[in-house]
């Protein structure tokens, strides 16, 4: 009898689970695993030996996986909201990395041309003013969608064509390369810490957003627009407002991903940072299952996504998938995923569920 | 009344635009039409070297468009006929579309050169292409590599965008060279998009899988840096007589110094210094004679990291030196 229970308890479970939004981002983080676990248990290794510098680190593969997909997590923060609120993503934040880069590295190069010897400001400020620019060019989108109701993808395409050539237009076209050591300590390692800092910082920018959704009514607020900004309005929010927020929000955590991606290599190319990675973010939160539409979201299920699309990177370059490939595995995959994500398609499969149960029901 | 000082404000510029083509009228007109300066280094390089080289000073008088789409350049160079050049000097975004314009230049009597890349269009709609031979670029980085005689060669390949005359020319000696020789062997050939962070997770994937590689041929400087950047963090040696040998392409001054510092091995040239080239066949073109070449290409080279000079790095370096800068800045400061 109390086996009974249990089975059911489990049935249930299955199904809370099948349909709840962490489903899918889950589900394709353990195929991934089982696959690499199946290839080899060696993906899992983490080695920790001494770099160049002397220094003990990390390393392997499940790091390269959280180092390099911390941008990319940071991102979808700031898209899941973008997306929750106005139901529009933003396709600009890819040249949007470019110019709060080419911000950050003009601030430190100073007046000292494109090489400097030594910065010519802290790091911190050029953080910050990278960070004012960035969220400038957020609100510029947020009031081309919030007050002149443009359709998000079509505002913010003004920033995706000419962000890139702001962004060298910043520099006089120059490629600064800032050559002290700790500048790339944001984007690597720190002497004496063993994990990248990139991961840190991700970690930061989630539990600040996790407080920021806790402690305020940001979350509810946006998916009251979402859902509907009629009776969203009636009920006393602002929704223009609360649109123009989230593409400033996004504005910021842009800045921050830009800041990891020119720390990493301590310079910049216009043309080639942070290539597509607006469209690895926009997959980031449909693969998270939210609603592309706008609405309800999941902020675990899109940063889990990000991490997922890293861990499919990571997976083709380790079954050394040849050049010409490459997108067209990257492409099967995804459409597997986001198929399996669409809320349709859950709902058939939780049905599908149900049905098999009632069916053994009678049988038994 | 309106109407009529419209009339007059336009009658005023006109002649103000006619004053101005009867003082040109001396020069040589040139139209520019050349990819963005924004898309690379080497770019930056070759726009700079060209209004350089086509300044007034010099004879000519230049306009200029740039672009990395190949519909605005097309639309450009229909502009650039309407308005009356001498020459057309191209470096076509993409290789299709060109004909009908080319035809219209050919009908006005304009001569049209290509510079940096070719077209797929019929000779005779040019009077010549300046370009860079990319497979012989290849070429001579394999017999470098070769030079070396290393016992096996495990290479891990860095290629650029896939089907861009940069990678097919800089992959297709390599992969020559592998198919032929039994100690040579890729470990891994991926694309990393002329990317340096996708480099550095190439390499930092091969270095965690555990395979055996003592060479890295990255087809752009950038991709190099990417890919050196893995090899510190795993405390893997490279340069100069170190574990790993490591090969970049376009001698960009930072990476040449990478090479002076013996931490790179080998750096390919391509060349984006073609203004003598083309102001040489105007000068031809402009004294009657013909041009019996169709292809010119490029003089490039080869740096070893154990023979190379400053003033190779000076003379062949594009992009900003870091080091003279900072020699310039220490010596202000002495001054002070």
């Amino acid at each position: 009898m109390s086996d009974t229970k249990k089975k059911t308890d489990a049935a249930g479970f299955f199904t809370k689970l099948v349909r709840n939004q962490i489903f899918i981002p889950l589900a394709a983080l353990l195929l991934l695993v089982i696959v690499n676990l199946i290839a080899g248990p060696s993906f899992f290794k983490i080695t920790y030996s001494a770099n160049n510098a002397g220094d003990m680190i990390f390393s392997g593969y499940p790091i390269s996986i959280l180092n390099f997909g911390s941008e990319l997590a940071i991102l979808a923060i700031g898209m899941t909201l973008v997306t929750a609120a106005s139901g529009g993503q933003d396709i600009s934040v890819g040249s949007a990395i470019a110019i709060a880069g080419s911000v950050i590295l003009r601030v430190l190069c100073g007046n000292a041309g494109s090489h400097p010897a030594t910065m010519q400001a802290p790091i911190i400020v050029a953080f910050l003013i990278g960070c004012v620019v960035a969220m400038l060019f957020g609100a510029f989108n947020g009031i081309l969608v919030a007050y002149f109701r443009i359709q998000p993808m079509v505002a913010t395409l003004i920033l995706y064509t000419a962000g890139r050539s702001i962004a060298a237009w910043i520099n006089n076209n120059e490629l600064p390369i800032i050559s002290e050591p700790e500048f790339a300590y944001f984007g690597g390692f720190i002497p004496g810490i063993p994990i990248p800092v990139p991961i840190f910082i991700a970690a930061i920018c989630m539990i600040v957003m996790a407080l920021v959704l806790k402690f305020t009514t940001l979350g509810l607020y946006t998916q009251a627009v979402g859902i509907n900004e009629k009776s969203a309005r009636l009920n006393g929010l602002n929704p223009t407002f609360i649109k123009f927020l989230s593409f400033v929000i996004l504005g910021l955590c842009v800045a921050v991903a830009g800041f990891i991606k020119v720390s990493r290599l301590s310079t910049i190319n216009y043309s080639v940072i942070a290539k597509d990675i607006e469209m690895d973010a926009i997959l980031a939160v449909a693969l998270g299952g939210n609603a592309l539409s706008g609405g309800k979201f999941s902020m675990v299920s899109s940063i889990l996504g990000a991490y997922v699309i890293q861990f499919l990177t990571q997976t083709l370059y380790r079954f050394k998938v040849s050049s010409d490939a490459l997108p067209a595995y990257k492409a099967v995959v995804v459409i597997i995923l986001v198929v399996a994500s669409a809320p349709t398609v859950r709902e058939k499969i939780s049905s599908l569920w149900k049905n098999r149960k009632a069916h053994a029901k009678e049988v038994g | 009344m309106k109407k009529r000082m419209i009339g007059l404000a336009l009658g005023v510029v006109t002649a103000a635009a006619m004053c101005m083509t009867a003082n040109a009228d001396e020069l040589i007109k040139v139209g520019i039409i050349n990819n963005d300066p924004n898309e690379s280094g080497y770019r930056t390089a070759n726009v700079k070297d060209l209004e350089q080289a086509f300044s007034e000073e010099n004879g000519f008088e230049a306009k200029t468009f740039y672009s990395l789409n190949n519909d605005e350049q097309i639309d450009a160079a229909k502009q650039m006929l309407q308005d009356g050049v001498d020459y057309l000097l191209l470096s076509a975004a993409a290789t299709t579309g060109w004909d009908t314009v080319l035809q219209d230049a050919q009908t006005e009597g304009v001569d049209v050169i290509l510079f940096d890349r070719t077209i797929d269009a019929d000779e005779s709609l040019y009077v010549a292409a300046v370009v860079s031979d990319m497979p012989k670029e290849g070429e001579t980085a394999v017999a470098w590599l070769e030079s070396q005689g290393l016992d096996a060669y495990n290479i891990i390949h860095i290629q650029g965008t896939m089907g861009s005359a940069a990678q097919v020319g800089r992959s297709g000696a390599l992969d020559q060279k592998v198919a032929d020789n039994d100690n040579w062997n890729i470990v891994v050939q991926q694309t990393a998009d002329w990317n340096p962070e996708t480099a550095q997770q190439i390499v930092q994937s091969v270095i965690a899988s555990g395979d055996e590689f003592n060479v890295i041929y990255a087809e752009n400087d950038d991709m190099a840096k990417g890919a050196v950047k893995a090899l510190d963090d795993a405390g893997i040696s490279h340069g100069v007589g170190k574990d790993v040998i490591v090969m970049g392409f376009d001698c960009n001054k930072w990476a040449l110094r990478e090479l002076q510092a013996g931490n790179w091995n080998y750096d390919g040239q391509c060349n984006p210094f073609q203004s003598q080239y083309l102001i040489d066949i105007i000068n031809k073109l402009e004294a009657g004679e013909e041009i019996t070449e169709k292809t010119i290409y490029l003089e490039e080279q080869g740096f070893d990291a154990t023979t190379i000079t400053d003033e190779d790095i000076e003379n062949f370096g594009i992009g900003e030196d870091a080091t003279e800068e900072a020699e310039t800045e220490a010596e202000t400061t002495a001054a002070e």
